[in-house]
């Protein structure tokens, strides 16, 4: 067991929630054209209240803060709230489209101690980049500050969301990410809006184009080991989590809504009612969310690939059922495995539209890439 | 014996995480764990509290161990952690060190939610 394997099943028994992803605001200045947020303020958390948040995150002992929005460097306050998060010592990785970083920004970020900043590339290309930003000059200025990041000396990721308008382009994304000496990450998930509204899906790919995605070893690593049938299911992995959400994560809005996961709106508490804490230990809906084993979930504690299934509870609440299967995991297990999942095969008896049919996640760090493997029953915490 | 005089770096991301402590360097992005008598040193590293009076005011009050092997297993445990830019050893007070326990991430005192 590595060490933030222990880290994680330590925190998992303690009960302590290990990471939290704060959004700052849902403002933002690109208008992304598959973004799952409203963009206007309804009333996000003043400074004051923010860092109150920060100060219960920290007696509940989180580690692992991520801060993004929207774009969290629109709030004039952005960089008071990171140097105060650092002074409580938080691990802060920081998720930006990075044009309004400049030499000054870059170094504040370094001296603040971010562990990382995960920045937002669609394409090697700008026609491309700047047509699903819809704002022209945005990936000049986005690598523009990428660079001067790595001049700095700051880890950086390049998150490649995978969509159709930039489907051949993900090997000129890696490359760049490359150059600039930054880590590649590829995402083909489009994620529902946050009211439901399932019309940005539209934008991300077919699963039956996933495969080739799935076979290249420059994502994978062992396509062999990745792709490999999904292991016999035994009590461990009926008995088992789904994810980590709402065990040892959670995320928090600019409203200061708790939700189980930034992918999983069911609301849970919200802090300008609540301590943080409260909500955490004694949410009604944490604790349902917690009491789900593998065991417990319709159609898929049936299901061949139970053990192995990157299956998100988030998803699966989207589609109406936080028990249920969540479509696009049972498209994702199929392509990987060519084995059909239950809910494919009961989808293919009684066909229907599969709305969710090209939500996956692939993540990767060179230079062996490190995706979601077979035969991994436990949590995985990300 | 000079004197030591151990400060918790500022590039670092710490929690305690049931009497372990959980350190993230910033830099590299190396995870440490230290055990319960290394988090006792982490702790009290002020700047200001010689490295031998930790020793033996706080581990060995703590944990069952003589000072001679405390001492020596202290030096060794600050030499690593400072190699890897967590701490910073001097042989002179450090004036602008960390004061308080939540700086070192300790676990907070029990309290009850509103």
């Amino acid at each position: 067991m590595s060490l933030m394997e222990e880290m994680n099943a330590r925190a998992l028994r303690l009960g302590v929630p290990l990471s939290v992803h704060f959004d700052l605001t849902y403002r933002c200045n690109e208008r992304c054209e598959h973004c799952y947020l409203d963009h206007d303020d309804h009333g996000e958390m003043t400074t004051a209240e923010i860092r109150e948040v920060l100060r219960q995150l920290a007696d509940a002992r989180v580690f692992f803060l991520t801060l993004s929005g929207g774009e969290a460097l629109v709030r004039r306050d952005c960089f008071e709230i990171i140097g105060y998060a650092r002074s409580l010592h938080f691990n802060v990785k920081l998720k930006t489209n990075a044009i309004l970083i400049g030499d000054e920004e870059a170094r504040r970020l370094l001296a603040l101690g971010v562990e990382q900043v995960q920045v937002s590339v669609y394409s090697h290309r700008a026609e491309v980049h700047d047509a699903i930003t819809q704002v022209r000059g945005s990936l000049e200025r986005t690598l523009g500050a990428i660079r001067l990041l790595r001049s700095q000396g700051m880890r950086v990721t390049m998150a490649n969301v995978l969509m159709r308008s930039n489907r051949e382009d993900s090997e000129g994304v890696r490359a760049l990410a490359l150059e600039a000496g930054a880590v590649y990450k590829l995402d083909p998930t489009v994620t529902p809006m946050m009211d439901g509204n399932t019309s940005v899906l539209r934008h991300g790919v077919d699963a039956s184009e996933l495969s080739s995605f799935f076979h290249n070893p420059n994502l994978v690593g062992d396509v062999e080991r990745f792709c490999a049938p999904p292991p016999s299911v035994d009590d461990s992995i009926r008995e088992g989590l789904p994810c980590s959400a709402g065990h040892t994560s959670c995320y928090i809005s600019p409203y200061g809504d708790v939700y189980p996961c930034v992918q999983f709106p069911l609301p849970c508490g919200n802090l300008r009612r609540q301590h943080f804490l409260d909500i955490w230990r004694n949410s009604p809906q944490l604790l349902e969310v917690r009491s789900i084993r593998g065991k417990d979930l319709t159609t898929c504690s049936s299901c061949a690939h139970l053990g192995s299934c990157t299956r998100c509870p988030g998803l699966a609440y989207q589609e109406g059922n936080m028990r249920g299967p969540s479509s696009q995991d049972c498209e994702k297990s199929f392509v990987r495995t060519g084995i059909p999942s239950e809910n494919l095969k009961a989808r293919r008896a009684a066909p229907q539209p599969l709305l969710f049919s090209h939500l996956v996640q692939i993540e990767s760090t060179p230079p062996v890439l490190n995706l979601p493997m077979a035969g991994n029953p436990v949590p995985s915490f990300h | 014996m000079s004197e030591k005089y151990i400060t918790r770096s500022h590039a670092v991301a710490a929690r305690d995480l049931g009497g372990e402590m959980m350190i993230m360097s910033a830099a590299d992005s190396n995870l440490f764990s230290l055990n319960e008598a290394a988090t006792v040193i982490w702790q009290a590293a002020d700047g200001r509290t010689p490295l031998s009076e930790i020793v033996a005011r706080r581990v060995c009050a703590e944990f069952d161990v003589p000072l001679e092997e405390a001492y020596r297993d202290a030096e060794a445990f600050v030499e690593e952690l400072s190699s890897h830019g967590i701490l910073r050893v001097s042989d002179q007070p450090v004036a602008d060190a960390p004061s308080d326990q939540a700086a070192a991430g300790a676990e907070p005192a029990p309290q009850e939610a509103p």
